[in-house]
């Protein structure tokens, strides 16, 4: 590798790949227990997903919180503007939906009459009252909202493999947790 | 005016404030019993729609008050179908067998200000047990107001069986709420 990479920050990798852990374990985590009968075990799991899913909240204010002093590191000069500009957009969204999904969920909860106490040790308010129609409603939300995600970050995951399997380029390694270091 | 229709007013006020008004006839669709309870540590409220009560309150002779309350349980009320079946199923009360839990009075305790407590025997799924429950006693125009509370443990009559006693999941406290609101009716002779 003859030019020196300029990868994203230790913090911004660390937070990255966090969420995208938690992304991969809730999601399905979701799916699974809407199809349970009730149980206790229902119960314990839809509470993990909702505690989840703020964590992914909190992780992704810190993550925006963190970019506005710590700059994306350029991408490879050899990819035109346009797939540029598409990947960033892309990142906006998927920000978008990183905050928006665990919101929808949160007011689905207090909608359906059943608080998010995150960690079984803070209470979140809610934002909208007891409500079955709303409740449903906003249970389709969730469930769009995620399966949009889904399709998105499959997308981001593509282009990511595509970068660096076909066009052999630096853009994944600019945030993979190993590797070496530039100076910077 | 004469005399007597000018005194007769005031005789009768003397009169029916030397007879308290007992309050009895209990207005069902004022009323509620809802109750409340901890799942995964989170606050859950519930109410059930069918129940009859049958009380007599004058808070001149509280001593002598009495209360009858049965609560039909198929009739619960969790905001979720699959729970409010669950919860009539044979693991929590049982309602085929056991479709009714009552509370009957056999005394009541003033502490002081409208603040009473109600003594009586509670059963459910077959059990009994004394429970006290302590109610405030408003009076509103011609009706009054009890609004009041206990607390019991589920795995004490039984409620929640097997799996579901795990006590981690759903706890083992539930608080049941009442607020009744009766009328006052001509004392029976």
């Amino acid at each position: 590798m003859s030019p020196a990479i300029v990868r994203y920050t230790r913090t911004s990798i660390a937070l990255h790949w966090l969420t995208a852990l938690l992304v991969i374990v809730t999601f399905p985590l979701g799916v699974y227990m809407h199809g349970l009968a009730l149980s206790p075990f229902k119960l314990q799991l839809v509470s993990y997903h909702k505690w989840v899913g703020v964590t992914i909240f909190l992780l992704t204010v810190a993550r925006l919180t963190w970019r506005i002093g710590h700059a994306p590191p350029p991408l490879p000069d050899s990819i035109p503007v346009w797939q540029q500009r598409a990947a960033q957009g892309l990142h906006h969204i998927l920000y978008a939906l990183l905050l928006v999904i665990p919101v929808s969920g949160w007011l689905m909860s207090s909608a359906k009459g059943v608080p998010v106490v995150y960690l079984g040790l803070v209470q979140l308010p809610d934002l909208v009252g007891k409500d079955k129609a709303l409740g449903d409603m906003l249970e389709e939300v969730h469930k769009v909202l995620n399966f949009g995600l889904l399709a998105l970050v499959g997308m981001h995951v593509a282009a990511a493999l595509k970068h660096h399997f076909l066009d052999k380029d630096t853009t994944l390694l600019r945030m993979l947790p190993f590797g070496k270091r530039d100076g910077s | 005016m004469s005399p007597v229709l000018y005194f007769l007013p005031w005789f009768l006020l003397l009169a029916s404030s030397a007879h308290a008004l007992e309050f009895n006839e209990v207005q069902a669709g004022k009323s509620t019993i809802t109750f409340a309870y901890k799942q995964m540590n989170v606050p859950m409220e519930g109410k059930f729609t069918r129940f009859s009560a049958r009380i007599a309150f004058d808070p001149e002779r509280s001593n002598a008050a009495q209360a009858r309350i049965e609560v039909d349980l198929a009739s619960i009320d969790t905001g979720f179908s699959e729970s409010d079946d669950e919860v009539a199923g044979k693991l929590w009360f049982n309602a085929k067998a056991f479709p009714a839990a009552q509370f009957v009075s056999y005394g009541v305790r003033v502490l002081g200000g409208n603040r009473y407590e109600a003594l009586g025997k509670f059963s459910i799924k077959g059990k009994s047990m004394d429970v006290s429950a302590p109610f405030t006693f408003r009076q509103e125009g011609a009706v009054a107001v009890f609004d009041g509370s206990f607390t019991l443990k589920r795995l004490d009559y039984a409620i929640g069986e097997g799996i579901w006693s795990d006590l981690a999941t759903v706890a083992n406290e539930v608080q049941v709420k009442f607020h009744i609101v009766a009328a006052s009716s001509p004392a029976k002779k």
